[in-house]
């Protein structure tokens, strides 16, 4: 397999994730695990840039590493910031079970993964989707139209703005 | 005859009045109440027994079985059923006499006795029951009736025995009297049973069907087994052990149930059913006779040294029942007339014997009542203050010693003669266990009425004699016992009905009354004189059969010995051992392990988020490695 | 490809780890976003590798970024409410049952 950037910025990004996503569970202080999901989110994106999902990218980081961060930061500095560290007292037989779980399905899952054999995709027709399609794609309604799914968000996005205001309001 | 219902109904509408209310009724009133009916229902038997003694005889000779009401209560099969009825027939007419009259005496001593003691009414209440249920029994008609009045009485005997409820030893005899009765009762059951099944019916009649295929040989196992029950209830040896102990009862009630009428019903069964017996089991009836004689033999012994009145009087009527018994036991079937002497003989015996046994103790009631206690050492001398208890007491040991023209002496003549028929030894062993009757009962007469006064008690009360409501019964019975011996009993009762006259047989009676004067001579030489050296010598010459004569050779300690150690300890324990720890353990165990699954289960609802998600983890990794392999 | 799936599983199994060995609820809920993620990926690599044709993996992945966004939201909120209540957003302390 000859050495393309594109494997060595896939490379690069599989690491970048690798190692966040395991410093976000890991670490004790919140507001470094806040940090470190960005950065997952981050290399996420840079994921979806390299297959050519600029779109997808993009939403990526806008609602995700912009919106849902911000809250997460927000709700940490609300609840524990008061010098309210994750007390990590860890009973040693729920840190075993944890990580023998884990383990384990992650030893599955790679070897289903590695014993099927996928269709050799190495080589990647680069690809350029264009926001007119996928404006289309979305609002329309026909057969592989998704206006359906697209107007059921927006009403499942009203309900959560209603419910989320109703349950935090104050009393 | 119609009206012989009232003789039942009537003592049960009195048990039931004053039984409920007998709180509010005074003393006088419940007593009087009590009697009254009791002399009516007496009156109703004499009235009863005129009609069926006079009326013609059928032509065979015999008295005509009649049977006013039978009426069918529980039908098994069409043909076994359970009735209850009245019979009327020679041997149930005269207990209904006896027992009436007997009763009767009783309710009229207990006023005086019974003054003032707590419970008069609940008293007569069980009178009542008592007199009710041994009515029932003599004129049952079927084996069922008879058995249900039989607990009747064992129930009866049992609340009157408990009379004085406060005083354990009270308490423990009844409780001691109901159990042997009714541990004797499993075996009668079981008789009855058998017969029921074998017979084809329970009244006494048997089917004849029935009898022919097969039958016929269970029935002495049937007859056995009943006999064991009669057994218990007449205090045959070995379930004597209750009776000495029933004397904690009110004194009127020993006379009553103890002497005269409960304990006889194991010789009236025995009489009913006598002639299955004869047809059917003579082999069983002289078992009968051998087991009564050994009784007779036994309590006669053990009555020689006893120190208590009432235990002497009562080990005396265990003996004395032990005469009935084999007087029916000695009968034949050879001879029908000649060989069923016994059976009249003992009838004759149960009739008199009724009568002054329940003088002795009637008289002994008046002695304690005098001298409050029971023990002969606070006795003597008294016939200088109790003139009529002394000549009363005087004729019943005439009568009970065999000497004439009391009636004592003419039915255990007839007794006599019945088992010289038997065989010669029969004969010689029951005239001599007539002469320790003699013997001991003119003991206890010296013991009580001559002899040494006891000075001390003397002191604080002097001794009277007792008010009319008591003597007037010992008079009365005296009266009967003087002249109940020349009644022709054979021409009403006897083995197979017909008239019998009773010829004297000079030859045993002769040597009876020979054997009991010399008794009574031995007796006066030893117990008559203030100092009684001869027999304390005696005593201490024979110290070890002495004491064990005192303590009744025995048998209690025995039972005690049996019950305690082997019954208690070898298999009642290791049973109920079996069932604390194996049955109740299993149930323990299934609801300890109820209970521990339900606590570890208990854990999978915790409430904590990660650990429900743990196990769904666990679930999904286990479907997927399913799906892989 | 499958490099790309191994990925997405390290991401996923560090979530569920997450979620197992954390007390803070936050972290719980970050966790799950992890996981969320690494779905998208794998939405995104499928359809990218298997079916250049069609959309369908990627408005998948659209979708569910919006989703997560509105259920996150919601979560919070929740979370806001709970610390309100009990001072507290340790997950032991919240295994107060009905009854």
């Amino acid at each position: 397999m000859e050495i393309t950037l594109e494997t060595v910025v896939f490379y690069f990004l599989a690491v970048f994730i690798t190692v966040c996503s395991i410093l976000t569970v890991t670490t004790r202080r919140m507001v470094r695990s806040a940090t470190y999901l960005l950065f997952t989110l981050f290399g996420t994106a840079g994921i979806y840039f390299l297959l050519g999902y600029t779109f997808l990218g993009s939403v990526q980081i806008m609602v995700y590493a912009g919106g849902i961060v911000v809250l997460y930061v927000f709700s940490i500095l609300l609840t524990s910031g008061e010098g309210d560290r994750t007390i990590n007292k860890m009973k040693r037989s729920r840190l075993l079970a944890g990580l023998g779980a884990t383990g384990a399905g992650a030893l599955i899952v790679v070897f289903i993964t590695l014993k099927h054999k996928f269709i050799t995709t190495t080589d990647l027709a680069p690809l350029e989707i264009n926001i007119k399609t996928i404006g289309n794609a979305m609002l329309s309604s026909d057969k592989y139209g998704y206006l359906l799914p697209f107007e059921a968000v927006s009403i499942l996005l009203l309900a959560c703005i209603v419910g989320g205001l109703m349950i935090a309001r104050k009393r | 005859m119609e009206y012989t219902i009232f003789i039942l109904l009537l003592p049960f509408l009195s048990f039931l009045t004053l039984g409920i209310a007998g709180k509010w009724m005074t003393h006088r009133k419940a007593g009087f109440i009590g009697s009254t009916v009791l002399a009516v229902v007496t009156l109703l038997s004499y009235i009863t027994a005129w009609q069926y003694f006079s009326a013609p005889r059928l032509e065979d000779g015999t008295f005509a079985t009649l049977m006013p009401y039978n009426m069918t209560w529980l039908p098994f099969t069409e043909t076994l059923s359970i009735d209850l009825g009245i019979l009327l027939d020679p041997i149930s007419v005269m207990m209904l006499i006896v027992i009436s009259t007997v009763s009767l005496m009783v309710h009229i001593y207990s006023f005086g006795y019974m003054k003032g003691e707590r419970g008069f009414q609940r008293y007569y209440a069980f009178l009542s029951l008592f007199t009710m249920s041994m009515l029932g029994l003599v004129v049952a008609t079927n084996i069922f009736q008879m058995y249900l009045f039989w607990e009747l009485v064992g129930v009866s005997s049992y609340l009157l025995i408990g009379f004085y409820y406060t005083k354990p030893a009270a308490i423990a005899a009844s409780k001691k009297a109901f159990i042997v009765t009714r541990f004797a009762d499993l075996g009668f059951l079981i008789g009855i049973l058998i017969y029921g099944y074998y017979a084809g019916t329970y009244t006494f009649q048997p089917d004849e069907m029935s009898l022919l295929t097969g039958g016929a040989a269970m029935l002495p196992l049937a007859l056995g087994l009943m006999f064991v029950g009669g057994a218990g209830k007449s205090a045959m040896f070995p379930l004597h052990i209750w009776l000495p102990d029933a004397m904690e009862g009110p004194t009127p009630v020993s006379a009553l149930i103890h002497a005269a009428t409960m304990v006889v019903a194991g010789v009236y069964l025995v009489a009913r059913m006598f002639p299955l017996f004869i047809g059917y089991a003579p082999d069983v009836l002289h078992i009968v006779a051998y087991v009564g004689a050994f009784t007779a033999f036994y309590a006669a012994s053990v009555a020689c040294v006893q120190s208590d009145i009432k235990r002497v009087l009562a080990f005396s009527t265990i003996s004395q029942i032990g005469f009935m018994m084999v007087a029916l036991g000695v009968c034949t079937s050879a001879d029908p007339h000649h060989g069923g002497l016994g059976y009249m003989a003992g009838m004759f015996h149960l009739f008199t014997h009724a009568m002054f046994k329940a003088l002795l103790f009637l008289g002994a009631g008046s002695i304690i009542h005098a001298v409050h206690s029971n023990e002969m050492s606070a006795m003597g001398g008294l016939r200088k203050y109790m003139p009529v208890t002394h000549v009363t007491f005087l004729i019943a040991c005439l009568a009970i010693a065999g000497i004439p023209p009391f009636s004592g002496f003419f039915s255990k003549d007839e007794i006599l003669a019945a088992c010289f028929q038997f065989s010669p030894v029969m004969g010689w062993v029951m005239t001599a266990i007539a002469a320790m009757t003699a013997f001991y009962m003119f003991r206890l007469y010296y013991g009580i009425f001559w002899g040494k006064e006891n000075k001390e008690l003397h002191t604080e009360h002097t001794p009277h004699e007792s008010p009319l409501a008591m003597t007037f019964p010992l008079m009365f019975l005296a009266a009967v016992t003087v002249v109940a011996g020349f009644i022709p009993f054979g021409k009403f009762i006897s083995a197979d009905g017909t008239a019998y006259t009773i010829h004297l047989d000079w030859a045993v009676a002769g040597s009876s009354i020979a054997i009991a004067v010399a008794s009574i001579a031995i007796a006066t030489i030893l117990y008559a004189r203030s100092q009684q050296p001869v027999a304390d010598a005696l005593a201490r010459r024979f110290h070890g059969l002495w004491t064990a004569a005192y303590h009744r050779f025995y048998m209690d300690e025995v039972y005690q010995f049996v019950t305690h150690k082997i019954i208690f300890g070898c298999i009642s324990r290791p049973i109920a051992w079996f069932d604390r720890h194996v049955v109740d353990g299993f149930f323990d165990f299934l609801a300890w392990s109820a209970n521990a699954t339900s606590d570890e289960i208990r854990g999978l609802q915790s409430g904590q988020i990660q650990q429900y998600t743990y196990v769904f983890l666990l679930g999904t990794l286990a479907l997927i490695l399913l799906l892989l392999l | 490809m499958e490099y790309y799936l191994i990925v997405s599983a390290i991401m996923f199994f560090a979530g569920i780890y997450g979620f197992f060995t954390r007390h803070n609820t936050l972290a719980i809920l970050i966790s799950v976003e992890l996981i969320l993620n690494a779905t998208d990926i794998n939405f995104a690599v499928f359809n990218r590798f298997l079916f250049p044709d069609g959309l369908e993996g990627y408005f998948f992945a659209l979708f569910s970024i919006a989703i997560s966004a509105a259920e996150t939201a919601v979560a919070i909120a929740i979370m806001i409410n709970i610390y309100r209540n009990i001072r507290s957003i340790q997950v032991g302390k919240l295994n107060d049952m009905k009854w």
